[in-house]
């Protein structure tokens, strides 16, 4: 079979998890099942199809399974967000439509992606300026204490999770070029090769930029998502795992150093120890109620959860809009909500979708011709993947919780149409990887 | 570059194996410490939106049930108010549950087991609560409350054969309508008399004289005494080294037990405990269940235990600081629950077979499906029949013509014991009480009663309520 039909058949899994979502969503909520559920559905596949049908036409190579994994992430996160709002799940329809047009547009007119190349020093000062935007005084914006998001008029958007591909296109290339004079170690010390002075000044420079991301935008989840690709494709390009050990000393002590100045990044790891304790609990700001909500929420759930809808969402209060007992669910801590409803086996499926996601990368990285395709490919896949981890790792509290969004999955449009980006680029890789030559 | 990308496709395996690894520790291996923290409120929460079941009489009238506010959460209505806050208790939000509400909590949310919750969620039947049905008379429990006027004290009634209970008054009782009001409670739980406390199953009363009726069975079914066996009842008399009055220091000499007991002589029942031993009393104590927390499905903290209080606590017969003399007629620092002093006639009633108290009946679902029906429960053979027979007979002569004769009843014989214990002597002041059962010779019902700090006797004040009781549950 070809590619192309492999990839049609697995996104019907998609449509049918997408209509009966919403049909045990609509059971629940208004105890009759109206074809609206089967209309949603529809529609969902007819959008799906659309992307199918210019994926066939541009890159019939590529990767087939890529796009149904996100077809059924994106339907899983809709459905969770029409069960907390339908209002935000139309919004969120409609950034995924708009995320489906940067997709096309993308893998139309980067068909040929290597010219990213050529304006690598662009892309990395677009990626920079993008990051530090939010601090720019009339449109940057803090929430709970980082600085994220960008309003312009009535748009908001979280410019880092574009800057994170930028980043990457310009490591990718970058390292492209260094890397085998990286590779050449320095004097030996032992039985230890130390890499050169003059070698280490790229790295210098990445981790002052982390470093600057904790500083300026308060995020440590970003800032560890950014770090962690840079080491991830440094690590690829040399094979070389001194530069990582190196890196996350080096990481690991500045982020050390600075949460304990910068007083946003303390109070997170402060609830992130003892999220139980009370004044934690009480306090307004940089507290722990979200966390201890999160693993409220998860211990409900247990291993099957309490099924789509079920979840115990808003404190009864007769009114309208009762507070939230789960705040955030609709970004941040949608996967304490899935935890939730859909148990620790639902849990476990939607992180082995990531999982997935991954791996597919991974093998675009390892099929790939040249060096740049292969770093990029991995690059992408590992970006992807650290955020995964950065953010479920902060809702189960392995790690301090961060405001980075669950790819495809949770409400937000920058993330929406940026991770769009991040499939189109690896579709399109794939595509040259796989062509018959 | 493929060894080594594949090498971090393995980290991130790792990762995402941690992730799920945590997620595990949440939903399964501390999800029960979770549940339990006292942050958390989600229990409450989901419990508020369950349709409570109701809590029903024996005749089926509702004593509780929950009705829908805002918001579709529940609330807890009682129907017939202070008539049975005790021992239905109450259930709400914040101040949590009380009594049989707390109980019988599980079956009232139909809390199932987890095979049982599973096949509800998938067959999408929402949780709901299943009605108790209790083993409560609402007239006679009007009537004892009638009966007990404005004294503070204790009704219990039940059957000897079943250990179901038909009667529990605690005077003064209190609305729990009135708890949904914030502050309600603490000002409750502060007021005078303590009306919170159910006095049937915690209160501890001086038995006086009733317990002569323990004493009596302790002699007789040992063999060192029988009905007929004579023993000095001149009054004063030393016992223990001290000594002791009959009631009005009436001197009766030498008399048989039947007659001493009809007559409620102290000299002689004191005797008696002390020629039977501490040893023998504490065993036959036991076996009508003091020293335990009193047998009935209420919650542990609402279960006293009866027994000989010291300063320092609970002492056995057998503790050097205990007069078995003193404690034999009901005194000597002996504190009983209304209810255990009832199990004491309760088995002399059952041919000396004592049954668990219940207020339970049966659970019914919201089809009127029996879920569970609490059967009668033996809960120790206290004495052989034959002198479960014997001591009947001489309860049955105190009510026909000794100390218990204000609480016959016009066509059924009655068996009884009143008990006065004196606390001011001056001003007349005592807690009167009364143990007995009816009709004599076929046993339907137990009774026993307790007064606090009123004037007059046992039999005078006692009797007359068991009286009123026993003949509305014998209609």
């Amino acid at each position: 079979m070809s590619p192309r039909n492999r990839e049609l058949l697995a996104l019907i899994p998609a449509g049918l998890l997408v209509t009966a979502g919403f049909a045990a969503v609509f059971i629940q909520q208004d105890e009759l099942l109206s074809n609206v559920s089967l209309t949603y559905g529809a529609i969902f596949l007819a959008l799906c199809f659309g992307a199918h049908v210019i994926v066939r036409m541009t890159l019939p190579h590529a990767d087939p399974y890529l796009f149904p994994i996100v077809a059924v992430l994106a339907s899983v996160g809709l459905v969770m967000i029409y069960r907390i709002d339908d209002e935000l799940a139309r919004e969120q329809a409609q950034w995924y439509v708009v995320g489906l047009v940067v997709f096309a547009a993308t893998i139309v007119w980067l068909r040929d992606y290597t010219v990213l190349e050529r304006y690598r020093y662009t892309i990395a000062l677009a990626g920079i300026a993008l990051l530090v935007l939010p601090r720019v005084p009339g449109i940057g914006a803090q929430v709970n204490g980082a600085y994220l998001g960008v309003n312009l008029g009535p748009v908001s958007f979280q410019p880092a999770e574009l800057a994170k591909i930028a980043i990457v296109i310009f490591l990718a290339s970058y390292l492209r070029d260094t890397r085998q004079v990286l590779v050449q170690g320095g004097r030996r010390l032992g039985r230890v090769q130390l890499p050169r002075l003059k070698d280490l000044g790229p790295l210098l420079v990445v981790w002052g930029a982390a470093m600057l991301l904790l500083v300026f935008i308060r995020d440590l989840g970003s800032s560890l998502m950014f770090f962690g690709a840079f080491l991830a494709l440094l690590y690829v390009a040399t094979s070389q795992l001194r530069w990582v050990v190196i890196g996350l000393g080096m990481f690991f002590t500045g982020a050390w150093f600075f949460t304990a100045t910068v007083g946003h990044v303390q109070g997170r790891i402060d609830a992130w120890r003892d999220p139980f304790d009370p004044q934690l609990y009480e306090a307004k700001v940089s507290g722990s109620y979200q966390i201890a909500q999160s693993l409220f929420a998860q211990a409900d759930g247990g291993l099957f959860g309490t099924g789509f809808g079920q979840a115990q969402l808003t404190l009864p209060c007769g009114a309208e809009n009762c507070p939230r007992i789960l705040p955030a669910a609709d970004t941040d801590l949608i996967y304490a909500l899935i935890t939730n409803e859909l148990g620790l086996f639902g849990a476990a499926a939607v992180i082995g979708l990531y999982l997935m996601f991954a791996q597919r990368g991974f093998k675009i990285a390892m099929l790939a011709g040249d060096a740049f395709s292969k770093l990029l490919a991995a690059g992408l896949a590992a970006v992807f993947a650290l955020q995964v981890f950065v953010i479920v790792g902060g809702v189960t509290k392995l790690i301090p919780l961060t405001g980075v969004t669950m790819p495809f999955v949770s409400y937000g449009g920058s993330s929406i149409v940026a991770n769009f980006v991040l499939l189109a680029l690896l579709l399109t890789v794939s595509n040259r990887a796989r062509a018959p030559r | 570059m493929n060894s080594s990308a594949f090498k971090l496709y393995a980290v991130i395996v790792l990762l995402f194996a941690s992730l799920v690894a945590q997620t595990s520790r949440w939903t399964v291996f501390e999800a029960e410490a979770l549940r339990d923290n006292s942050l958390n409120r989600r229990e409450l929460l989901a419990e508020q939106k369950i349709r409570r079941g109701r809590v029903l009489a024996r005749d089926g009238q509702v004593l509780a049930r929950s009705v829908e506010g805002r918001g579709g959460t529940f609330s807890r209505r009682y129907p017939l108010g202070e008539l049975f806050a005790h021992p239905v208790g109450y259930s709400f939000i914040d101040i949590s549950r009380y009594e049989l509400e707390q109980e019988r909590n599980d079956e009232l949310t139909g809390e199932r087991d987890d095979v049982g919750s599973i096949v509800d969620q998938l067959s999408g039947r929402e949780r709901e609560g299943d009605d108790v049905r209790t083993t409560l008379d609402v007239d006679a429990q009007r009537i004892a409350f009638g009966a007990l006027g404005d004294q503070r004290g204790s009704v219990v009634a039940m059957e000897p054969q079943t250990g179901r209970i038909r009667v529990m008054a605690s005077n003064p009782s209190y609305d729990p309508n009135a708890l949904r009001r914030s502050g309600a409670f603490k000002e409750l739980s502060g007021a005078a008399n303590s009306p919170l406390l159910n006095r049937a199953t915690v209160g501890r009363y001086p038995p006086g004289s009733t317990f002569k009726v323990l004493t009596a069975v302790a002699a007789i079914d040992s063999g060192e005494f029988s009905e007929n066996s004579v023993v000095d009842g001149s009054s004063p008399k030393t016992i223990s080294g001290a000594p002791l009055e009959n009631f009005s220091n009436a001197d009766y000499g030498p008399i048989p037990l039947t007659l001493a007991l009809t007559k409620s002589v102290n000299t002689v029942w004191a005797q008696v405990g002390v020629d039977v031993g501490g040893a023998t009393m504490q065993r036959y104590m036991e076996r009508f269940g003091f020293y335990d927390r009193v047998e009935v499905d209420l919650p542990d903290g609402q279960r006293g235990r009866s027994g000989v209080y010291k300063r320092d606590g609970l002492k056995r017969m057998t503790d050097d600081s205990v007069d078995v003399g003193r404690v034999a007629i009901g005194q000597g620092d002996l504190l009983a629950s209304p209810l255990q002093m009832a199990m004491v006639a309760s088995a002399v009633a059952n041919d000396g077979t004592l049954m668990k108290p219940t207020l339970t009946e049966r659970v019914v679902d919201r089809d009127g499906r029996t879920v569970e029906r609490v059967e009668p429960e033996e809960l120790s053979q206290v004495m052989r029949p034959a002198t479960a027979n014997t001591v009947g007979d001489m309860m049955a002569s105190v009510v026909r013509e000794g100390t218990g004769t204000a609480a016959a009843l016009a066509g059924f014989p009655v068996a009884g014991k009143t008990g006065t214990a004196e606390l001011n002597v001056a001003q007349g002041i005592n807690q009167p009480s009364f143990i007995g059962f009816a009709p004599r010779d076929d046993p339907k019902i137990v009774v026993a009663v307790s007064l606090e700090n009123v004037q007059g006797t046992g039999g005078e004040v006692a009797a007359p309520i068991a009286k009123q009781v026993m003949e509305a549950l014998l209609r």
